[in-house]
C-alpha cells in the first residue's frame, strides 16, 4: 500500500534569469515498510525533495500526499534526521528524545518511559543526562534517530544523516539503523551520495541526475533481510554497486562540466 | 609566549592582581614622591584615610545604598519591559519591522542629554534618576536581544517543526532557551553601562548618592574623596559583574560546554 505519493513535484529557487531549477517534475511512490535511498551527486536536488516531503520547503509545482492528505507544512507524522547535529544543546539526551512527546501532550512519566526505550534501542543507556556537546558525533546522531523514532512518525526522512561522521562510525551507524529497521519496519526515505550506504540500507535505490535533478532510475535491491555487513562483499552487492557507480559517475561528470555531449 | 595559548588559573589571577599593584605603586610614587601637586591628585594613603572617614563619619554607606538601588531599580524596570519586546521582535519579523527603526534611532539618543528634560518632567527625585537609567538601558537591551533571538540556528527550528512543534512551541521551547544565555550576557553588559548613567544622573540635581558625594567633593577640591568614590564604583561594578557571570554559568551549564 502506498503511503507517500509525490506527483509532478518540481522546485525552482528564485533568482536572476528565472531562477535555479533544483528539481524537475518528479514522481515517486513510497510503499508501506519501504526503505528507499535516494542517491545522487551533490546539488542534484535530493535534499530539496526530502525537505519538501518534510514540509520545510514548498514545491513550485506538483503535490505531495501522505496517506492521501496533501502535505502543506511540517508535522510530527514525518520525522526527520538531519545531516547537521540538530539536538537541542540546552536539553539532555533524555529531554531531547522527549521533545516531540511533550509536544503531543503525553504525561511526563510516559514520555520518559518511552524515551528510555528508544535510547536503549540506539545503545545509549547511561547517557540520558548528558548534554549533546558531551557526546561524539555518532552518539548525537543516534540520539537524533531515537528522538525521531520515539515520535512514531508515519515515515522517517533522513537527509545524509551519517554524512558528517568518519567512515568506521558511519558503517556502524548503518548496521544499527538496519537492525532497527528490521525490528520496526518503519517506512524510510533516506538521502545519500554514498553508493555502499545506498545499497546496504535500501530495498529500492532511486538514482537522481545532476542539476536540474530528476529521477534517472529506480532499482530494487535483491538482497534479503536480515543483512549482515559481510553482504557488502557478495557478488549481488558488487554487481549493483558497479551499475550504480556507472550511473552516478556520468552524473558527477556532467555536474562538473567534464562531459560535453551530455546523454 | 605562544599566541592564543592558555595560562593556568593561578598564574592568571597572579597576573591580574599584579597590575593593580603596579598601578598603585606608580600612583604612590607620583604623589608621595612629590611629582604631582596634592591639589590635583591625592596620594593613596590620604585617599584610604578619607575613605574611612567618609564611610564611618559622613554616612557614605547611605550614598552607596542609594546609588545601588537606583541602578538596580532603573535597570530592572528596563529589563522587565525590554526582554519581552526584544524576544517578540526577534521572533516575529513584522513586529521587528515596526519597532526596529525607531529603537535603532532611540538607542543613539544620549541618556545624559535627557537629564535637563527629565528634571523638568519628573523633578529631581528618584523618578528622574530611574528614568535616566531606563532610557540608557532599555533600547540597547531591546536591540541586542532581538538580534540574539533572530540568530537562533535555523536547523534547530526546523528540527522542532518536524517533531510536531507549533509556532508557539518554537518561540517558547526553541527560540527562548537557545538565546537565554546570550540574553543573560546582554543584561550583564548593559548593567555595566547603567553604572555610568547613574553617576551622571547624580552629578546633576541630586541630594544623595556616590555622584552627589563626588560633586560635593569637587567644591572642596577634595581629590582624595573623589578618587575614593570612583574606586568604590569600580569595585561594586567588578563584584556585580563577577556575581552575574557566576550566576549565568550556574544557570546555563550547557552553554559552557565545548568552549
Amino acid at each position: 500500500m502506498s503511503i507517500l505519493e509525490i506527483k509532478g513535484v518540481s522546485k525552482t529557487f528564485p533568482g536572476a534569469n528565472g531562477g535555479t531549477v533544483a528539481l524537475q517534475a518528479t514522481d515517486l511512490s513510497v510503499q508501506e515498510n519501504d526503505f528507499i535511498t535516494i542517491l545522487g551527486p551533490s546539488g542534484c536536488g535530493k535534499s530539496t525533495l526530502l525537505r519538501m516531503v518534510a514540509g520545510l520547503d514548498a514545491p513550485t509545482a506538483g503535490t505531495i500526499e501522505l496517506d492521501g492528505r496533501p502535505v502543506s507544512g511540517p508535522g510530527a507524522d514525518r520525522g526527520m534526521v538531519f545531516q547537521s547535529y540538530t539536538l537541542f544543546p540546552w536539553l539532555t539526551v533524555l529531554q531531547n528524545v522527549c521533545f516531540g512527546l511533550r509536544e503531543k501532550g503525553m504525561r511526563e512519566a510516559d514520555q520518559q518511559a518511552l524515551a528510555r526505550q528508544f535510547i536503549a534501542k540506539v545503545g545509549l543507556e547511561g547517557f540520558e543526562s548528558h548534554f549533546p556537546k558531551q557526546l561524539s558525533g555518532g552518539m548525537q546522531q543516534r540520539t537524533a534517530l531515537a528522538r525521531a523514532l520515539a515520535n512514531n512518525p508515519r515515515i522517517l526522512l533522513m537527509d545524509e544523516p551519517f554524512g558528517a561522521l568518519d567512515h568506521q562510525t558511519r558503517e556502524l551507524m548503518q548496521e544499527l539503523l538496519e537492525s532497527i529497521w528490521e525490528a520496526e519496519r518503519k517506512t524510510v526515505l533516506f538521502v545519500t551520495h554514498d553508493i555502499d550506504e545506498a545499497i546496504f540500507m535500501a530495498n529500492r535505490v532511486v538514482v537522481m541526475t545532476a542539476r536540474p535533478g530528476r529521477i534517472k532510475c529506480d532499482l530494487p535491491v535483491p538482497i534479503g533481510h536480515p543483512r549482515h555487513y559481510s553482504v557488502k562483499t557478495k557478488p549481488v552487492f558488487s554487481d549493483l554497486k558497479a551499475r550504480l557507480t556507472e550511473e552516478i559517475r556520468i552524473e558527477v561528470q556532467r555536474a562538473g562540466g567534464l562531459l560535453v555531449a551530455a546523454a | 609566549m605562544k599566541p592564543l595559548t592558555q595560562v593556568n588559573p593561578p598564574a592568571r589571577l597572579a597576573l591580574g592582581i599584579s597590575f593593580f599593584i603596579v598601578f598603585f605603586l606608580v600612583w604612590a610614587a607620583a604623589t608621595l614622591g612629590g611629582f604631582v601637586s596634592k591639589t590635583f591628585l591625592a596620594d593613596p594613603i590620604t585617599m584610604v584615610r578619607s575613605g574611612y572617614d567618609l564611610l564611618v563619619n559622613q554616612g557614605f554607606m547611605n550614598d552607596i545604598g542609594m546609588t545601588v538601588w537606583r541602578v538596580l531599580g532603573g535597570f530592572a524596570l528596563a529589563a522587565v519591559l525590554a526582554v519581552p519586546l526584544g524576544v517578540l521582535m526577534g521572533a516575529y519579523k513584522p513586529v521587528e519591522a515596526f519597532f526596529e527603526p525607531f529603537v535603532s534611532f532611540a538607542r543613539y539618543l544620549p541618556a545624559s542629554a535627557f537629564i535637563p528634560l527629565l528634571i523638568l518632567w519628573a523633578g529631581i527625585g528618584e523618578a528622574q534618576k530611574l528614568a535616566v537609567i531606563f532610557i540608557g538601558s532599555f533600547f540597547q537591551v531591546v536591540l541586542m536581544i532581538a538580534v540574539s533571538v533572530g540568530n537562533t540556528r535555523r536547523d534547530l527550528v526546523e528540527a522542532a517543526y518536524t517533531l510536531g512543534a507549533g509556532d508557539r512551541g518554537i518561540v517558547t521551547r526553541v527560540l527562548l532557551p537557545s538565546s537565554a544565555p546570550e540574553i543573560a550576557e546582554t543584561l550583564r553588559m548593559v548593567l555595566g553601562w547603567a553604572w555610568t548613567y547613574v553617576i551622571v544622573a547624580e552629578l546633576i540635581g541630586a541630594s544623595s548618592g556616590i555622584g552627589h558625594m563626588i560633586t560635593d567633593s569637587q567644591a572642596l577640591l577634595a581629590t582624595d574623596q573623589i578618587i575614593f568614590g570612583i574606586i568604590v564604583i569600580g569595585l561594586i561594578g567588578l563584584v556585580t559583574d563577577f556575581a552575574f557571570k557566576a550566576f549565568n554559568r550556574k544557570l546555563f551549564p550547557w552553554a559552557q560546554l565545548g568552549r
